[in-house]
C-alpha cells in the first residue's frame, strides 16, 4: 500500500522534473505578481509592510491555482487515469499521492520565496518564519481544495476559468487566517489560534478532499 | 476453477439504450469474442465488466459475488486495455511499463517482470526510448506489454490489434494462448481476426435492437 503510493508520487515528481516547467512558472509568477506591489502602490515603506502579508498570501494563492488545471488533465487525456482507477488500490489514495506530488513541486518552491519577497515588502523581520509555516499549512489545504475543483473540470473546455470560478471561493478562508496569523506575529500579538485553525482546515481537507475528488474522478471516467 | 459472469445487463449512455438484457458467462481458460457493428457497445460492455461503468440494470458477478461489492478486489484481478495507450511521452518504455506492472504487483518490485514482459511483445530494443517518440503501434505493444508485466486472472481486451504487425498480432495471440493455459480468461471485442481456440462469441447486436421502454424512460429521468 505504501509502496504504491510512494510510486504515484514518485512518478508524478518524475515527470515533474522531465516535462515541467510548471515548478518553475509558479515560482516566477508568484514573484512578478508581488512585484507588481511596490510598483504600483509606491516604495513607501509603511504602505507595503501594512499590505505585506495580504499581498503574498494573495499571490500565492493565484500562484498554487496556476497549476491545478494539469493535475489530472494530462492523465485524464492519454487514458492513464483509467488504468490508475483499475489499479488494486483506492481512488482516493491515488487522488492524495498526486496532491502530495503537486505539492511538492509547487506549494513548496513558494515557501522558499515567500521570505525574499517579504523582504522586498519591507515585512518586520519577525513575521518571516511565521508566514512560512503559515504558507506551509495553508498552501496544503489549498492543493488538496484545488484537487477537487481540477477533478470537475475534467472533460470540460475552457476548464481553467471555470476552475478559479470553482476553488477560489473556497480558499477565502484559509486566506482569512493565514493573513490573520502573520499580521498578529508583526504586530507582537499571540497567534496560536489562527494556527490552529489552519491546521483545522488542512485535517479536515485531508480526509474530505480526496474522497470528494475521487468521487468527480469517478464521474469523468464513466 | 472461477467464472465470470453478466446477468441481464442493461446499458445506458447519454439517454439511449446502448443494449438491455444481456448476459454472459466466461470460465477458468475461456476465451469471449464480442462482435458487432461500430456504436453496438462493445466497448461499454466491456467498461461495465472492469468496473469502469456501472449497468443501469444488472448484475456482474465472480464466483457468484458481486464485483461492485469489492471493486478492489475485482481490480486486483483484471487487466483492461482501452483505446487510450496510457504511455507518458517522457518516460521511457521501460519506465511506462514498469509502473504499471509494480502498482498491479504485490511484492512491489516488477524488473524482472517488466523485462519478459518487453521481450514478450518485441519491445526489449526499445526500452530506453522515451514515449513520444513511439509509433501507433508501437504505443500498443506497451499497452499490451502490461498484461505479461503482472499476473491477472481476467484480460479485458477492447480492439487491441488496432495499429499492430502482422508480428505483434502473432505474439498477442500467444500471449493469450498461455494466459488460457494456465487458468485465464480473456474477453475480446474485435473487427480483425484473432486466433483463439474454442472462443465463444458474443453478437451484441441481438441485444441493441430491442430497447425495453421501461430503461429507455428511465435514462431520460436520469
Amino acid at each position: 500500500m505504501m509502496g504504491r503510493f510512494g510510486q504515484i508520487v514518485s512518478r508524478d515528481l518524475h515527470l515533474a522534473v522531465k516535462q515541467g516547467m510548471d515548478s518553475f512558472m509558479v515560482v516566477m509568477f508568484f514573484v512578478l505578481a508581488v512585484v507588481l506591489f511596490p510598483l504600483g502602490v509606491g516604495p513607501e515603506a509603511n504602505i507595503l509592510a501594512r499590505i505585506a502579508a495580504g499581498v503574498i498570501w494573495v499571490a500565492a494563492l493565484l500562484a498554487s491555482m496556476l497549476s491545478l488545471e494539469r493535475l489530472f488533465q494530462a492523465d485524464y487525456e492519454d487514458g492513464s487515469l483509467e488504468l490508475l482507477s483499475l489499479a488494486p488500490f483506492p481512488l482516493e489514495a491515488v487522488v492524495l499521492a498526486k496532491v502530495c506530488a503537486h505539492w511538492l513541486t509547487t506549494g513548496l518552491p513558494l515557501l522558499v520565496a515567500a521570505p525574499l519577497l517579504a523582504v522586498l515588502m519591507h515585512m518586520n523581520a519577525d513575521g518571516f518564519i511565521v508566514l512560512a509555516a503559515a504558507l506551509a499549512l495553508g498552501t496544503a489545504s489549498l492543493s488538496l481544495i484545488g484537487a477537487v475543483g481540477a477533478a470537475l473540470i475534467l472533460g470540460s473546455r475552457r476548464g481553467g476559468v471555470l476552475l478559479s470560478l470553482l476553488i477560489l471561493p473556497l480558499y477565502i478562508p484559509v486566506l482569512i487566517f493565514g493573513v490573520s496569523a502573520v499580521d498578529a506575529a508583526v504586530g507582537g500579538f499571540p497567534m496560536k489560534a489562527q494556527f490552529l485553525i489552519l491546521g483545522g482546515f488542512l485535517l479536515g481537507a485531508l480526509p474530505l478532499c480526496p474522497w470528494a475528488s475521487a468521487a468527480a474522478l469517478r464521474q469523468a471516467l464513466e | 476453477m472461477s467464472i465470470f459472469t453478466g446477468h441481464e445487463l442493461v446499458c445506458i449512455r447519454g439517454e439511449r439504450c446502448v443494449f438491455s438484457g444481456l448476459s454472459f458467462s466466461v470460465s477458468s481458460g475461456g476465451a469471449l469474442v464480442l462482435t458487432g457493428p461500430n456504436g453496438s457497445g462493445k466497448s461499454s460492455l466491456l467498461r461495465l465488466m472492469a468496473g469502469l461503468l456501472r449497468p443501469a440494470a444488472g448484475v456482474i458477478a465472480w464466483d457468484g459475488e458481486k464485483t461492485t461489492d469489492e471493486p478492489e478486489l475485482h481490480n486486483g484481478r483484471l487487466h483492461y486495455v482501452g483505446h487510450l495507450d496510457a504511455v507518458k511521452p517522457v518516460l521511457s518504455v521501460a519506465e511506462n511499463l514498469n509502473f504499471w506492472a509494480v502498482l498491479k504487483s504485490k511484492t512491489g518490485n516488477a524488473d524482472a517482470a517488466t523485462a519478459a514482459a518487453l521481450e514478450t511483445f518485441g519491445l526489449s530494443y526499445l526500452a530506453d526510448v522515451p514515449g513520444k517518440f513511439l509509433s501507433a503501434g508501437q504505443k500498443r505493444r506497451v499497452n499490451l506489454a502490461r498484461l505479461s508485466a503482472s499476473p491477472a486472472f481476467l484480460w479485458l481486451l477492447d480492439e487491441p490489434t488496432t495499429a499492430l504487425d502482422v508480428k505483434a498480432v502473432a505474439a498477442l495471440e500467444a500471449a493469450i494462448a498461455e494466459h488460457r493455459s494456465g487458468g485465464g480468461m480473456v474477453v475480446v471485442s474485435t473487427h480483425a481476426r484473432i486466433a483463439m481456440d474454442g472462443a465463444e462469441t458474443l453478437d451484441i447486436k441481438e441485444f441493441s435492437r430491442r430497447p425495453d421502454p421501461r430503461y429507455v424512460d428511465q435514462g431520460k429521468a436520469a
